[in-house]
């Protein structure tokens, strides 16, 4: 019964870092990033798949890190908002964010910034609606969007020049 | 337009940090991920409590069997009811209206579950993980009773009752007699009928609630992280329910992932998780799902009105009887009868009404409380009064901007007392109407509008002209006071530390508050830090809701800086031997009239205050001063929105093609952070115009308990805003400003409404119930034969 299942081996590279670890097959990927790595830039804010809090790159596709098992991504090279800017260096989507207010209380951000990263590496140019087509995954209560959409162009064209 | 402020600051502000459009300061941590919110705490040994909660609207629970649960390795205890109810008070509400009927609000449920969502007992375990298989099997038996849903139905003589011991559904009455009423309607040439259904909303926040609690046994002391808008009145409130002294209690708001009104409470489960911390003298933590969030946190609105419009034939509004019911579901929270009461002291919207009376009726159902959302009962008013003013234009055949302007106070006539009995300090109604239609290029879009019509679409235009109260304040009319506090301390080194008791949760304040003081001391901004948020550094605080941190909270830093200003002349005349009369105080120097060269910066006079060897006689060492501001009255900011629709005749979809707003908030700190303030709250009002709605069945079971089942706006959703502004300063605090956090939400579902009805206006709709879903919007057309 419960509390006493089986444990299941996984290695998965975090940020670049491998972690290994025993875990139960229902454990999440979210609930591994967060408990068993530490990293709790992710966030969980509906458990069902919808809000896209706690967006993160697996392989390099933004996904949903609360309706994926940690099991399932053993292998796999994932990437947190911890592990977007390097060398001290904001990712042009994190600096877009900064300069174009694009997150007030900043409980939607990560997801939001790790959706933006996946739908620039896909279109390096994309029109306002095209951005917002690309966050339709994403929930923010706060802004209203229209600063996120801004801090999306801002890093589109970043990446150009 | 400007109205001067009277009690202008003795301090210039020097350097234009404020009213610069400036980037956060708290934002690295935000965008790194590595900022901290409740459940990125990392407390040794924490347990996890989980709650059992009601299935049901209604039911009397027969029996709550724990055995096998409490068997589950890793359980460390259950506790219902009968356990913790005896050791915790009551869960109180600060705004009781006299001779109102309140339920007792005991922590977990007693005998009987009032609302789906109800906490019947709590599990904690050693992992999260174990606590909720832990719930799964703990049997609870539950007896099902009728469930009181409509509060119109719980009215009537035969309803059953939400809580038996009453006697009653009726929570509480409250009357409003703003002027004659009587008279004003003997004068009217004709009279409106206009029923209002504002629907009951959910604030859902990204970051649901929690809480953890650590009790320190050696000192007898209990710390509290909670992602809440208000620590200082948790720990105001709190410590007679758990049972220890104020002074042992610190409560923390870390990061707090958005409130909207939500987080504007004492709840049971802050209070269970601190007792039991206390009781298992373990570290307990509690975060709370998004099915519990929607179940389980305040809801808001809910109120339907039944109004007679009292008018003359030139558009004039003599006044308003209003009747309003208010749902407030199954308990008083902290301020639940307090929101619908405000909907009736704003009904007057900026028109000069003659006279209105509101008779308010709060009814207990067998749902959530409703309590604050933001807006917090003005958007109920502004909705109701801006459909009055839109309804009063189409049945005189007048331009619904003519009725509007017929109807407004002159920019001379501030202050002005409205027929409700407030004072609004300072407006000019007419600025930004005309501003709002400038940008709109009105002339234009009524051409595109009368066109699209000629080609059988249904365009619609509406606009509100809003006014709201902000700044809330003053303490007369607050039940825990209306002041706010602040304190700033200039450091040895000469750096400096603000700290405010107004705890921001996503408002940006530790950046606004660093304008102003950077710019009131004439230091560098890199110098500042602002601190927020802990009981044990802000001693004193009433938080942030009702859009009221910088208006009160930036004056108490203001206050704070004059204070040191003063003293530190007294230190710098000393050491330059002279008087403080004659030393002058700019861009962060002192010195002695007209000699610049042997000026004194804060760093020398800090070093000169703390180190203390050469102070004057008398001198109090230190450079640290902090203050209660107590405004003199509220604010009352405004503006005008204006927006085109397009309904689509087949589906019933509102598309928004155009959206204007021009807001005044006074004063502006950051022009940015009110830019992001506006947009987010016109992004909620879009929500609740065109999608939100709580929905209950009629057996009371909560249809919309996730995101799945609840819409709030997308991206694609929200299209680009024009946004303008006008400034009038207000007179009620030093630095002119208003407040702005809810405007957008109280100016937008008005003006979005009178759109939609605009656009269907052809079809001969006078009016619409909130939300305009697609199916509400065709039903509405499909009465009406579909075509105009």
């Amino acid at each position: 019964m419960q509390g006493a299942a089986v444990k299941i081996p996984v290695k998965i590279r975090v940020n670049g870092m491998l972690r290994e670890s025993e875990v139960e097959p229902r454990l999440l990927l979210v609930q591994f990033l967060r408990e068993v790595c530490g990293l709790t830039g992710t966030h969980v804010g509906c458990e069902t798949g919808i809000c896209g809090a706690c967006t993160v790159l697996v392989d390099g596709n933004a996904v949903k890190s609360c309706t994926m098992l940690a099991v399932q991504a053993d292998g796999s090279e994932v990437t947190t908002v911890e592990g977007l800017s390097s060398n001290g260096k904001l990712h042009p989507v994190q600096e877009g964010f900064w300069e174009c207010h694009g997150l007030q209380c900043g409980y939607c951000t990560p997801g939001m910034i790790m959706t933006a990263v996946q739908l620039l590496e896909r279109n390096g140019s994309p029109s306002r609606d095209e951005i917002r087509h690309g966050l339709d995954g994403n929930l923010c209560r706060c802004t209203g969007y229209l600063h996120i959409v801004d801090a999306v162009e801002y890093a589109a064209k970043k990446g150009r020049t | 337009m400007t109205v001067t402020t009277e009690n202008a600051p003795k301090v210039k502000a020097s350097q234009g940090y404020f009213g610069r459009a400036m980037k956060r300061v708290e934002d690295p941590r935000l965008i790194k991920g590595i900022a901290t919110y409740v459940d990125d705490l990392k407390i040794p040994g924490v347990l996890h409590a989980e709650f059992v909660r009601s299935p049901h609207a209604n039911a009397k629970i027969k029996s709550i069997k724990t055995d096998t649960a409490k068997k589950l390795q890793g359980v460390v205890g259950i506790f219902t009811g009968a356990d913790v109810n005896d050791k915790v008070g009551t869960i109180p509400c600060a705004s009781p209206i006299p001779g109102g009927k309140s339920p007792e609000h005991t922590v977990l449920a007693g005998a009987r579950v009032y609302f789906v969502g109800h906490p019947v007992a709590v599990v904690v375990a050693e992992t999260r993980t174990i606590a909720r298989d832990a719930l799964d099997l703990i049997e609870v038996d539950y007896e099902p009773l009728p469930a009181v849903i409509d509060p119109e139905k719980a009215l009537e003589k035969d309803s059953p009752l939400t809580h038996p011991e009453l006697g009653t559904n009726v929570a509480f009455t409250w009357s409003l007699p703003g002027g004659d009423v009587d008279g004003a309607f003997k004068e009217a040439d004709s009279v409106l009928k206009l029923r209002i259904i504002h629907p009951r909303l959910t604030p859902m926040a990204i970051e649901p609630r929690g809480c953890a609690a650590s009790w320190h046994a050696g000192e007898s002391s209990l710390t509290l992280w909670t992602s809440t808008q208000i620590p200082h009145l948790v720990r105001t409130l709190l410590p007679g329910l758990i049972r220890i002294p104020e002074n042992k209690l610190r409560v923390v708001a870390p990061e707090v992932g958005g409130g909207f009104g939500s987080k504007l409470n004492l709840y049971a489960e802050e209070a269970v998780v601190s007792h039991l911390a206390m009781r298992l003298d373990r570290p307990v933590k509690w975060i709370e799902g998004r099915r519990e969030n929607a179940a389980a946190t305040t809801h808001g609105r809910d109120q339907i009105a039944d109004n007679e419009i009292a008018i003359q034939k030139d558009g004039t509004v003599l006044a308003i009887r209003s009747k309003i019911i208010a749902d407030v579901g199954s308990y008083w929270q902290l301020l639940t009868p307090a929101i619908p009461t405000l909907t009736g002291l704003m009904l007057c919207g900026c028109y000069k009404l003659k006279a209105v009376r509101v008779d308010l009726t709060g009814v207990h159902t067998n749902k959530m409380s409703t309590d604050a959302y933001r807006g917090a009962g003005r958007p109920e008013a502004a909705y109701m009064i801006e459909r009055v003013m839109d309804l009063v234009a189409s049945e005189l055949g007048l331009d619904p901007v003519e009725v509007r302007l017929k109807n407004m106070p002159e920019s001379t006539e501030f202050p002005f007392t409205t027929a409700t009995g407030l004072l609004y300090d300072s407006g000019n109604y007419q600025d930004a109407l005309e501003k709002a239609q400038e940008l709109a290029e009105w002339p234009k879009l009524i051409k595109e509008r009368d066109a699209a019509r000629k080609a059988g679409r249904l365009f619609g235009i509406g606009l509100s002209t809003y006014v709201e109260i902000c700044a809330l304040g003053p303490s007369k009319t607050m039940a825990a006071g209306g002041w706010e506090w602040g304190c700033v301390r200039i450091e040895i080194s000469g750096k400096v530390t603000v700290i405010t008791g107004a705890t921001p949760h996503g408002q940006g304040q530790e950046t606004s508050f660093a304008q102003i003081a950077a710019d009131w001391l004439g230091v560098p901004i890199e110098d500042i830090v602002v601190l927020r948020g802990d009981t044990a550094t802000a001693h004193f605080g009433r938080d942030t809701y009702g859009s009221r941190a910088t208006a009160l909270g930036g004056s108490a830093i203001v206050m704070s800086i004059e204070k040191i200003v003063e003293k530190a002349k007294t230190l710098a005349a000393a050491l330059l031997k002279s008087t403080p009369k004659e030393i002058e105080f700019k861009n962060g120097k002192f010195f002695v009239n007209g000699d610049g060269k042997n000026a004194l910066g804060w760093g020398q006079l800090a070093s000169e205050a703390y180190i203390a060897k050469n102070l004057p006689p008398g001198f109090e060492p230190g450079l640290e001063a902090s203050s209660f501001f107590e405004p003199p009255n509220c604010t009352f900011p405004f503006g005008t929105h204006i927006v085109a629709v397009d309904v689509d005749r087949e589906t019933g979809q509102v598309s928004i093609l155009k959206y204007i707003a021009v807001d005044d908030c006074g004063k502006q700190v950051n022009p940015l952070l009110i830019e992001g303030q506006v947009q987010g709250g016109i992004a909620q009002s879009v929500g609740a115009a065109l999608m939100e709605n709580t929905v209950y069945d009629e057996n009371g079971q909560l249809l919309t308990g996730e995101f799945m089942d609840y819409a709030i706006p997308r991206a694609k959703d929200i299209p680009d805003f024009i946004l303008g502004s006008t400034e009038t300063p207000s007179p009620s605090n030093p630095l002119g400003v208003k407040g702005v956090g809810e405007a957008g939400t109280i100016g937008a579902t008005p003006a979005i409404a009178n759109a939609v009805v605009d656009a269907l206006s052809p079809l001969g709709i006078r009016h619409l119930d909130l939300p305009f879903t697609p199916e509400r919007v065709w039903r509405a057309i499909q009465e009406k034969g579909g075509r105009s």
